[in-house]
């Protein structure tokens, strides 16, 4: 599903140059559920701006379901990621005038979706994240763990190939923190591809495979077993 | 885009933010609303005091000249200084001939305003002394006499057949005749030779030594009566709208010396007065007012529109984030854009409407408070159609224009940074 080769990405900070990640290799096949570990600066954020096409690299390769990833303008990167991704982050970003609902249906929108199909299908997604009943809420009346409950449900709108998701727990409590988990490794049993960022060790390894990533190069990539969210209850 | 334009979703996806974001809509609203509102109110005003002083001076004919005689003051050709002079009825072929922008001509004769005593007019028991003018039926086209009771002016055939006639004013009407008695058809006695009265007059303001208290008679006929020979008062005169009166002046009274053997640069010899210039001055203020508050009103409409562009550049700012998240479900730049400035333009062509219909309901409330005859010169204030669909574009361009930086910088930021922003 990914595939990504020798990449490297250097920030330029006026007169000097920030090396980021220096030259990284990794795939990633469909139904995977890959957690990258870091500590801050690792680069663990910027690998995943370039893997959400949120940013350019500067070196390598990156291909995502066979399609290479390099130089898009931001019409066609737009496009890609409407197609292939669905973002999970984590201070949620949903929109605070939307309701629940209208959160959910905003990237079918961009796909031009007519409003009533985008009504049917947000409600659905919201139903399987459990929050059927807030579809008519603003983001202000939700919970921490409801607020991250309709992003996961706006991420997966787009039926996307793989989900992305960048500290999806880091504003959480442990108790929401584990729900979210838990509807994360859900989505996952249903067969759908996705990356999650984190620094918090119980959380990765809730995933099947961990990619420690330290100083711009990826240091350890292990397949762990995975710990269900449900056995902890 | 034109597909972008016309689809529903879009306009809901506009609705839904302008609506949402209530405080911010309403002031941006207002700030083009009140330049658009005082734009129309202005203009519509400055309109409405040219109507007003149109019809004020619709009765005269505004581009006329009166011209008389006085002293000389160079010697000339024998004639020594300090001579009078008359003015001729045969001058008014010549001065035609010569001068072919003069519309028409009108000499008049007066007693009762100069200096000299007003005639004694009676009727029956009453009497009173009104100045009394001898004149054409063209004076009526200078200055219009509005006829009542059925009557009429001096006509070509009174002045031909010197008819012993009478146009009175209404106050000559209210002094020598009984309330219910009608003035026209009785006879009036003028220096003891007695005059029908074909005509009563009201007195609409205007220009002139004229008043409600004045008595006209065929020139004809006050020629005779006052032995007053081919002597001619003064020449009212008008010219054509377009001609210059002011030029037009200065050849007139070059032609009057000329035929009068006065020095041509006699200053003193020729005396006139030119109510085209004093309307041309008065119509000249009429006309700077509304190009006054053409000016002040489009500079608010653009003062406005700014408003409106600086509110949205900072609303940009507040919304970087949102932006930043549409692109991450991938809206394009382009449909970023266009949302950016579609809310602007949008937004403009609303204000702007509804500022029209208030400026417009302001202007037809003062016109409607306004008494019907009030003497102030203010009718009918309107804004021409075409100003108001100008302002209208005017404000459509200026709104995507000011439009095009926010939305410009809503697609310049990457997403990345604005996800980033907190």
């Amino acid at each position: 599903m990914i595939e990504i080769k020798n990449l490297h990405k250097s920030y330029k900070m006026g007169s000097n140059s920030l090396h980021v990640l220096k030259g990284i290799n990794f795939s990633v096949q469909e139904g995977e559920l890959v957690a990258i570990m870091g500590s801050s600066g690792s680069g663990k954020s910027t690998l995943l701006n370039i893997l959400g096409m949120l940013d350019n690299y500067d070196e390598g390769e990156y291909t995502l379901d066979g399609v290479l990833i390099k130089d898009l303008g931001e019409t066609k990167a737009a496009n890609y990621r409407n197609k292939f991704l669905g973002f999970i982050f984590q201070s949620f970003n949903l929109i605070n005038y939307k309701s629940a609902w209208e959160n959910v249906a905003l990237p079918l929108y961009y796909q031009r979706v007519g409003r009533k199909d985008r009504k049917t299908k947000a409600e659905k997604y919201l139903a399987s994240v459990g929050l059927k009943e807030w579809s008519d809420h603003l983001p202000s009346e939700l919970s921490g763990g409801q607020k991250q409950r309709v992003a996961i449900a706006r991420a997966m709108a787009a039926e996307p190939k793989v989900l992305l998701a960048d500290e999806p727990t880091g504003a959480l409590d442990s108790k929401t923190s584990h729900e979210v988990m838990d509807l994360i490794q859900k989505i996952n049993d249903e067969g759908k591809t996705i990356l999650v960022v984190t620094h918090e060790e119980d959380i990765a390894h809730m995933c099947k495979r961990i990619v420690h990533l330290k100083d711009g190069v990826i240091v350890r990539d292990e397949v762990v077993e995975q710990v269900r969210v449900s056995s902890y209850v | 885009m034109f597909r972008f334009i016309f689809d529903k979703d879009t306009w809901q996806e506009i609705w839904g933010s302008i609506s949402k974001n209530k405080i911010r809509t309403v002031i941006t609203v207002i700030g083009v609303l009140w330049g658009i509102f005082v734009y129309i109110a202005l203009s519509g005003a400055a309109k409405g005091m040219d109507n007003g002083f149109d019809k004020e001076f619709k009765d005269i004919a505004k581009n006329s000249i009166f011209l008389w005689t006085q002293r000389t003051s160079i010697p000339y050709e024998g004639f020594k200084i300090g001579r009078t002079f008359n003015l001729k009825l045969n001058d008014v072929e010549e001065l035609k001939q010569k001068h072919p922008q003069i519309e028409f001509i009108a000499p008049r004769n007066v007693k009762g305003v100069f200096g000299d005593a007003p005639p004694t007019v009676v009727r029956k028991d009453k009497s009173g002394a009104y100045s009394v003018y001898g004149d054409f039926p063209e004076v009526d086209k200078i200055s219009k006499k509005k006829i009542y009771d059925g009557g009429r002016f001096l006509n070509d055939e009174d002045i031909r057949n010197e008819r012993k006639v009478v146009v009175i004013g209404e106050r000559v009407e209210e002094e020598l005749f009984g309330k219910d008695e009608e003035a026209v058809g009785q006879f009036i006695r003028i220096n003891n030779i007695f005059f029908q009265v074909i005509g009563v007059y009201k007195y609409e303001g205007g220009v002139g030594f004229e008043d409600d208290g004045s008595i006209f008679m065929p020139f004809s006929t006050f020629r005779k009566i006052y032995n007053m020979g081919d002597n001619v008062g003064w020449f009212a005169i008008a010219a054509y709208d377009n001609v210059d009166i002011v030029a037009l002046e200065d050849q007139i009274k070059q032609t009057v010396k000329r035929i009068h053997r006065v020095h041509p640069d006699d200053e003193r010899a020729v005396g006139t007065f030119n109510l085209g210039e004093q309307f041309g001055r008065i119509m000249g203020f009429a006309k700077g007012l509304n190009l006054l508050s053409l000016i002040v009103g489009l500079a608010t409409i653009i003062a406005g529109v700014i408003a409106i562009g600086n509110i949205l550049l900072i609303s940009v700012k507040e919304r970087t984030k949102e932006l930043g998240i549409r692109r991450a479900l991938g809206a394009t730049p382009k449909e970023v854009r266009s949302q950016i400035l579609l809310e602007s333009v949008f937004l403009t062509i609303v204000a702007g409407i509804i500022g029209i219909i208030l400026g417009a309901l302001v202007l037809m409330g003062i016109n409607a408070s306004l008494p019907e005859d009030g003497g102030f010169p203010y009718t009918n204030p309107t804004v021409p159609i075409p100003f108001v669909i100008g302002a209208l574009l005017i404000m459509v361009v200026l709104g995507t224009l000011i439009g095009l930086i926010p939305a410009q910088r809503a697609v310049s930021i990457k997403p990345i940074d604005a996800l980033r922003e907190e």
